[in-house]
C-alpha cells in the first residue's frame, strides 16, 4: 500500500463481502420457494426475500465500487484521498442506512413502510429495484455526492491518468442516472421509459466504464506492461461500449408503448453490444501474455481473466440471445431473462469487485504484493467453485427459459402459465442445486481471508530473466 | 536500444510503409463501426425488399441533388486529408495543417447541406414515425452525420497538432490515424449514398 489513506477501502470490501453472503442467503430462499412455494411462509413472502436479494447486490456492488475506487484513486493520483475521514463517515451512513431499509423489508409490510417513510410526499417507491424508501433514495445521494467530492477532487488535485478519469466518468454517470430514480411519471409507459435510464444505463453504460478502468488498473499492476498500451485499449472498449450501450437500451422498448423505431434501434445497436465485452476478453488475455513479469497474486489475475470471459459470456452472449425485438416478442420476461441477469451481473460486476478486493485486500492487511500461497489455493478453489456453479444456475434457467417460451407461448397449443411452471420444475431444482455449490464456494472464499495468514507470501515463479 | 540506434530503426521502418497505417486501435473502432453500419445496411435492404413500393415513392422524394454535393464533398475531403498525410510524410507541418483544415471545411460543408436536408424534412412534418422508409432514412443518416462531426473533431486535433509542428517524418502516427477515420466516415457514405438515395 502506497498511500496511507488507501486503508479506507477495507471496511467497504468488508461490509461488501458481508452483504454479499446476505444477498446469496435470501437467492436461495427464493431459489426454494420456486419449487417449494410456501417455505418460510408467511414470515419471509417471495416478493420480499426477491426485493432483498436484488437490492442487496446492488448495495455491495456499490460498496465494492466505492472500496475500489478508495484504493484506486490515491494510487493512480499519486496523492492522498482528500478526506479520508468523510470516506469512514459516510461508510458508516450508507452501511446503517442499507442495513435499516433492509430490515425494513424484512419487518413491516411493504405498503406500511411507504407510509412510515413518508413515501405520499415524493412517491418513488414499488418499482423493481428502486423498491427503496425515497428517504434511502436521498441518502444514497448523499453518499454519491460526498463519495465523488471526495475522489473527483483527489483525481483534480493529482496527476491525471486515463484509468482514474474513466473511472471518474463512470462513478459520476452513476449518481447522475440514479437522479432519474426520483422521477415517477403517472404514465406508466413513460414510468418505464426513464426506469430504465437507471437500470440499463447503469448496468450496460457507465457501470462498464467503471469495469473497465478497474480492470485496467489491475492488469497494469500485476502484468507490468506499458500504460500507453493499456489506455489504448481502455479509450476503445469504452468508446464501444458508449455507442452500442446508450441506444442499445431500445432493447427495453420493444413492448411498453414507444414507438415503432425503437425496434429497430434496440435490435441492432444492442445486438453490438457483445464487442466491447469480447474486446474486453481480447484485452485481458493478450495484456497477460504479454506481461514483464509474474506477480505473486496469481489469484487475482484469475478473477481478472475470470472477469473478462464471463461478462463476454453472461453479458455479451446470453444478452445478445434474446435482445432482437422478433426474439423478445416470445421470450420477453422468461426464464431468460434470469439466466442472463445472473450470469451477466456476476461475469461482470461481482467478478470485477472481487478482482480488486483480491488484488488490494493483501496489502491492506499488511502483505506487501500478495497472501501465502496456502490462502490463494483456496481462494482459487472460490473462484472456480462459484464460477462454475454460476455457469450451471445459468444453463438450467437457459433450459426452463426455452422450455417455457415453447410451452407458454410458441407452440400450437400454448398452457396456462402455472402448468408450465409445474413442468419445468426439475430445472428449478437443478438451479438450487447449483447454488448450494454457489454458497459453499463462497463459504471457501470467506474462509481464504482467514487460512494461511501467518504463513509466509507466496512468491512469483520466476520465468527466465524476468523478475 | 540505444537513441540513435532507435531513430535508426524508425528511418528503416519509413522505406516500407506500415501496415496498417495509423494506430492499430484506430483500425479495431473502425472496424466494429464499420459493423455497425453494415448491420444497419443489412436491416435496410432486408426490409426494403419487402416494401419496394412504398421505398421507392418515398426515396422519389428526397433531395438527390444535395446528397451528390454531399458525396463530392466527402470525396474532395478525403483528398485532402491525404494530401496532408503526405505532406506528413514530408515533415512539411504547416502544408498539412493547412490540407487538414481545408478537410474541415468540406466536412462542414457536408453538415450544412444535410442540415438544411433535415429543415426541409421538419417542416414538412416528417419524423421517424412517419414510414419506415424515413425511420431508415433519418436514422441511418443521422447517425452517419454524428460520425461525420466526430471525424471533424478528431482532424481538427490533428490540424492544430500539425500546425505546431507536433509531427515529424518519423513520427506522424496522429495523422494516419485520423485520416483512417475519416476515410472511414467518407466510405460508409459512399455505401450509403446509393442505398438509400439512389438506388431502384
Amino acid at each position: 500500500m502506497q498511500y496511507k489513506s488507501q486503508a479506507v477501502a477495507k471496511p467497504y470490501f468488508i461490509a461488501a463481502i458481508g452483504l454479499f453472503v446476505g444477498q446469496i442467503l435470501f437467492g436461495l430462499i427464493i431459489g426454494m420457494q420456486y419449487v417449494v412455494g410456501d417455505f418460510l411462509f408467511p414470515e419471509i413472502p417471495f416478493n420480499v426475500a426477491r426485493m432483498v436479494h436484488t437490492n442487496l447486490l446492488i448495495v455491495w456492488l456499490l460498496f465494492g465500487f466505492m472500496g475500489a475506487a478508495y484504493y484506486l484513486v490515491p494510487e493512480e493520483s499519486e496523492r492522498e484521498l482528500v478526506s479520508p475521514g468523510l470516506a469512514i463517515l459516510m461508510f458508516w451512513v450508507f452501511l446503517i442506512a442499507g442495513a435499516l431499509t433492509v430490515l425494513g423489508y424484512l419487518l413491516v409490510p411493504y405498503s406500511g413502510l411507504a407510509e412510515m417513510t413518508g413515501n405520499s410526499v415524493l412517491p418513488t417507491m414499488g418499482r423493481e429495484f428502486l423498491e427503496q424508501p425515497t428517504i434511502t433514495k436521498a441518502g444514497i445521494v448523499v453518499v454519491a455526492l460526498a463519495f465523488l467530492y471526495n475522489v473527483g477532487l483527489t483525481i483534480l488535485k493529482g496527476r491525471k491518468t486515463v484509468v482514474s478519469l474513466v473511472l471518474l466518468i463512470g462513478l459520476a454517470g452513476l449518481a447522475v442516472l440514479f437522479l432519474f430514480s426520483f422521477y415517477n411519471p403517472d404514465n406508466l409507459a413513460k414510468d418505464k421509459f426513464y426506469w430504465w435510464w437507471v437500470v440499463h444505463l447503469w448496468v450496460e453504460g457507465v457501470w462498464e466504464l467503471i469495469l473497465g478502468s478497474i480492470l485496467a488498473f489491475v492488469l497494469i499492476k500485476t502484468t507490468g506492461v506499458d500504460r500507453e498500451v493499456i489506455e489504448k485499449w481502455l479509450y476503445v472498449i469504452i468508446a464501444m461500449t458508449l455507442i452500442t450501450g446508450i441506444i442499445g437500451t431500445g432493447h427495453h422498448y420493444y413492448w411498453i408503448g414507444t414507438p415503432d423505431y425503437w425496434q429497430w434501434w434496440g435490435s441492432i445497436f444492442s445486438a453490438l453490444e457483445p464487442i466491447p465485452f469480447f474486446m474486453m476478453t481480447v484485452f485481458a488475455f493478450n495484456m497477460v501474455n504479454r506481461r514483464r513479469r509474474n506477480h505473486p497474486n496469481k489469484a487475482a489475475v484469475l478473477w481478472a481473466l475470470g472477469t473478462a470471459v464471463m461478462a463476454f459470456l453472461g453479458a455479451g452472449v446470453w444478452g445478445f440471445l434474446h435482445t432482437l425485438a422478433p426474439v423478445n416478442y416470445y421470450t420477453h420476461g422468461s426464464q431468460i431473462t434470469a439466466a442472463h441477469g445472473h450470469m451477466a451481473f456476476y461475469g461482470a460486476y461481482v467478478m470485477i469487485v472481487l478482482t480488486m478486493i483480491s488484488y488490494a485486500m493483501p496489502m491492506l492487511r499488511g502483505r506487501s504484493a500478495a497472501n501465502s500461497e496456502a490462502s490463494q489455493v483456496l481462494e482459487m478453489w472460490s473462484f472456480w467453485l462459484m464460477t462454475v456453479s454460476m455457469v450451471f444456475i445459468t444453463l438450467f434457467l437457459t433450459g426452463a427459459g426455452i422450455l417455457q417460451t415453447y410451452l407458454q407461448r410458441y407452440s400450437s397449443d400454448p398452457l396456462p402459465f402455472m402448468v408450465v411452471q409445474e413442468k419445468i420444475s426439475l430445472f428449478y431444482w437443478m438451479r438450487e442445486v447449483a447454488g448450494l455449490m454457489f454458497l459453499i464456494g463462497l463459504v471457501v472464499y470467506v474462509a481464504s481471508f482467514f487460512v494461511g495468514s501467518r504463513q509466509p507470501e507466496a512468491t512469483a515463479v520466476v520465468e527466465g530473466s524476468a523478475a | 536500444m540505444t537513441a540513435e540506434a532507435a531513430i535508426q530503426q524508425q528511418r528503416r521502418g519509413l522505406a516500407v510503409p506500415r501496415f496498417p497505417p495509423g494506430d492499430l486501435a484506430i483500425w479495431i473502432f473502425i472496424l466494429a463501426e464499420l459493423l455497425v453500419f453494415a448491420l444497419f445496411f443489412a436491416a435496410y435492404a432486408f426490409t426494403r425488399m419487402q416494401h419496394i413500393a412504398l421505398f421507392d415513392r418515398y426515396q422519389a422524394m428526397l433531395n438527390r441533388d444535395a446528397a451528390l454535393i454531399n458525396t463530392l464533398a466527402l470525396l474532395t475531403a478525403s483528398y485532402f486529408v491525404m494530401r496532408g498525410v503526405v505532406a506528413a510524410r514530408e515533415g512539411q507541418g504547416r502544408l498539412c495543417a493547412r490540407w487538414t483544415w481545408a478537410a474541415v471545411g468540406m466536412g462542414a460543408l457536408f453538415l450544412v447541406v444535410k442540415s438544411s436536408e433535415y429543415a426541409h424534412h421538419l417542416h414538412a412534418g416528417i419524423n421517424l414515425s412517419t414510414n419506415t422508409f424515413y425511420m431508415f432514412y433519418l436514422s441511418l443518416t443521422f447517425f452517419h452525420f454524428l460520425h461525420v462531426i466526430l471525424g471533424m473533431v478528431i482532424l481538427v486535433a490533428v490540424a492544430l497538432k500539425a500546425g505546431r509542428g507536433g509531427y515529424t517524418p518519423e513520427e506522424h502516427t496522429g495523422v494516419e490515424t485520423g485520416a483512417s477515420y475519416w476515410h472511414m466516415v467518407d466510405l460508409v457514405w459512399l455505401v450509403l449514398f446509393p442505398l438509400v438515395y439512389v438506388m431502384k
